[in-house]
């Protein structure tokens, strides 16, 4: 029983090693005291300043501190039931995201997976490609912020300018403080910054197609569009989710873009999430209600990272 | 060969990336009226005016200096801390190596602004506010999660074999950590450079929660403060967003590969 035992673990370890014979006895891994100075430093950085402050908002949410004042008062859920009913400010910051989030979503994950498909094959033009749309990625958010401020400028800006050089003066906007616009020309911004990432994921979930299947579609005589919908497409479904839930978070945080390009301005028109708690806490010293909005964020990311290893699993992908 | 309807669609696309990079880049040759009359065209002299107002109004080398080490020390301690941690994982025994991945991994699905609050509250107490100290801890311990996820998933692939030879010719766990593990895990330790390097020299969020005087501001705080002082000199914030991306852009094309890597190991977090 026993050394059957060690013979189907030895299977699954690398075979080739010559050592594996006469260890295989050993293998059953013991405490060493060396192993808990190895995790001590990293254990207790992460401890204090992160698990630690994280654990901490969820108190903070249930109290009515204002971030000065030596004492406060435990209000139980009433921040959540104050927030969910009777903010206004909050509920549009909630729809600003999902409008935001939606625009990115669709754009970037049908844009990227059809440039993925142009550019699949490893030639040196298709990776000069991939190179250029991917560089926005490493740039700083506050960067991008500056270059778009300064293209979505109503009277100097180069979009109007383009628009108008070419007849289209009408279509000119005053892009980032017309309300009902804004958020969107923000998404582009965030689309633009982003597609190219995306597009490096769907390539490596190309690449790891078989060929095989394509030659055998091929000799069957299908078309473009079958070969896409029953051998890509469905194969393709654990890239998909990633892009899927890494788009949608990553865009829940569009932090930086906000606040370098619109401050949540004009009007809350492109308040969202992290904006709004990050102005109730730090502008409105509402440190007890702006931790109420944070754990409702973290609630939403949390649910759309379960989804998303959910997905995973269930087409049964390893990554 | 491809059709001439897809490589114009690529082109113009590529043209969309470009176009708004090299406007910036040459903004910064360029007058204030000069860029208003002419903002796309290549500048109409080279001058480097804008660079050295910007050095001489505003303390630039300090602002560049301060994200070198922000972000130089939190890589080094990330790397260290976290495959040590990973190493561990790997070697405890199963169901404790596990619980322990949980403990740590968990941390990739909390947003950063969502413990914020706590954070200042915190690094306030510590009295390290307002210096680079706070900011590095911060920032080691909201990377750690996804250093310790990608560096055990490349550990675990590593033959057991391996390291239970070296054991048996009598290494330390220290010796075989150092010697035996991270050179054969450099291709995952330079993923998480790289992904650690972009996120802690980017940030934007934990130098503006932080830090306020301007002897310990970080670039990215510093180009939000030149957009409120500088206005509509773009040429001037231009100069400035070139400065602050210039590593970046030396790293990308040399480490392209890595890069890639790097960023898409990001996949489950942002």
């Amino acid at each position: 029983m026993q050394s059957n035992n060690n013979v189907e673990r030895v299977g699954g370890a690398s075979v080739a090693s010559p050592y594996v014979a006469s260890t295989a006895k050993k293998r059953k891994k013991k405490w060493n005291w060396a192993l808990f100075f190895f995790v001590l430093p990293g254990f207790i950085i992460y401890s204090v300043f992160f698990a630690g402050p994280t654990v901490a908002a969820l108190f903070l949410s249930l109290t009515d501190w204002n971030g000065i004042a030596p004492t406060f008062n435990y209000v139980g859920f009433s921040n959540y039931t104050n927030m969910l009913t009777d903010d206004p400010i909050f509920v549009q910051s909630l729809g600003n995201n999902l409008k935001f989030t939606l625009g990115v979503l669709i754009f970037q994950t049908v844009l990227s997976l059809f440039f993925a498909m142009l550019l699949v094959k490893n030639t040196k033009a298709n990776i000069f490609y991939r190179a250029v749309y991917f560089f926005p990625t490493i740039v700083a958010s506050v960067s991008v912020a500056f270059v778009w401020t300064f293209m979505y400028d109503p009277n100097i800006g180069v979009i109007n300018n383009i628009l108008s050089a070419v007849g289209l003066e009408n279509l000119a906007k005053s892009w980032l403080g017309d309300r009902n616009i804004a958020i969107y020309s923000l998404a582009f911004v965030q689309f633009w910054a982003h597609t190219g990432q995306m597009l490096i994921i769907f390539v490596a979930g190309l690449h790891a197609i078989p060929k095989e299947l394509y030659e055998a579609a091929e000799i069957e005589g299908a078309s473009k569009w079958q070969t896409f919908k029953s051998i890509t497409w469905p194969l393709l479904a654990p890239s998909a989710t990633i892009v899927v839930a890494y788009t949608t978070i990553q865009s829940f945080k569009a932090f930086d873009l906000v606040i370098a390009m619109t401050g949540g301005g004009p009007s809350y028109a492109t308040e969202i999430l992290s904006t709004f708690l990050y102005h109730e806490a730090f502008i409105n010293f509402r440190f007890g209600y702006a931790s109420a909005a944070a754990v409702i964020f973290m609630i939403i990311i949390a649910i759309v990272t379960v989804l998303q290893f959910r997905l995973l699993k269930s087409n049964d992908v390893k990554f | 060969m491809k059709k001439i309807p897809q490589q114009l669609v690529l082109f113009i696309y590529a043209a969309i990336i470009i176009l708004p990079f090299s406007m910036v880049l040459f903004a910064t040759f360029k007058t204030t009226p000069e860029l208003y009359k002419n903002p796309l065209g290549m500048p109409e002299s080279w001058s480097f005016a804008n660079y050295q107002d910007l050095f001489l109004k505003e303390s630039m080398v300090t602002y560049f200096m301060n994200s070198v080490i922000v972000t130089g020390v939190s890589v080094v301690c990330i790397i260290f801390f976290a495959s040590l941690i990973a190493y561990a994982i790997i070697r405890m025994p199963k169901k404790a190596g596990l619980a322990l991945f949980g403990f740590f991994v968990v941390g990739m699905m909390v947003p950063t602004q969502v413990n914020m609050i706590p954070i200042y509250l915190l690094v306030n107490k510590l009295g390290m506010l307002d210096t680079l100290r706070g900011v590095i801890f911060v920032s080691i311990g909201f990377l750690i999660p996804i250093a310790v996820f990608i560096l055990t998933g490349f550990m675990k692939t590593l033959p057991d074999g391996l390291i239970e030879a070296a054991k048996i010719d009598g290494a330390s766990e220290w010796q075989t950590y150092l010697r035996v593990v991270m050179p054969l895990s450099l291709p995952s330790v330079a993923t998480v450079v790289i992904f650690a390097f972009v996120i802690v020299w980017n940030d934007l969020l934990y130098p503006l929660l932080l830090l306020k005087s301007s002897e310990v501001k970080t670039l990215p705080i510093a180009l939000l403060d030149f957009q409120g002082q500088y206005l509509t000199n773009y040429p001037m914030i231009f100069a400035g967003v070139i400065i602050a991306s210039i590593p970046m852009i030396v790293a990308y094309v040399f480490l392209q590969r890595y890069f890639v890597a790097g960023m898409t190991a990001g996949s489950v977090k942002g």
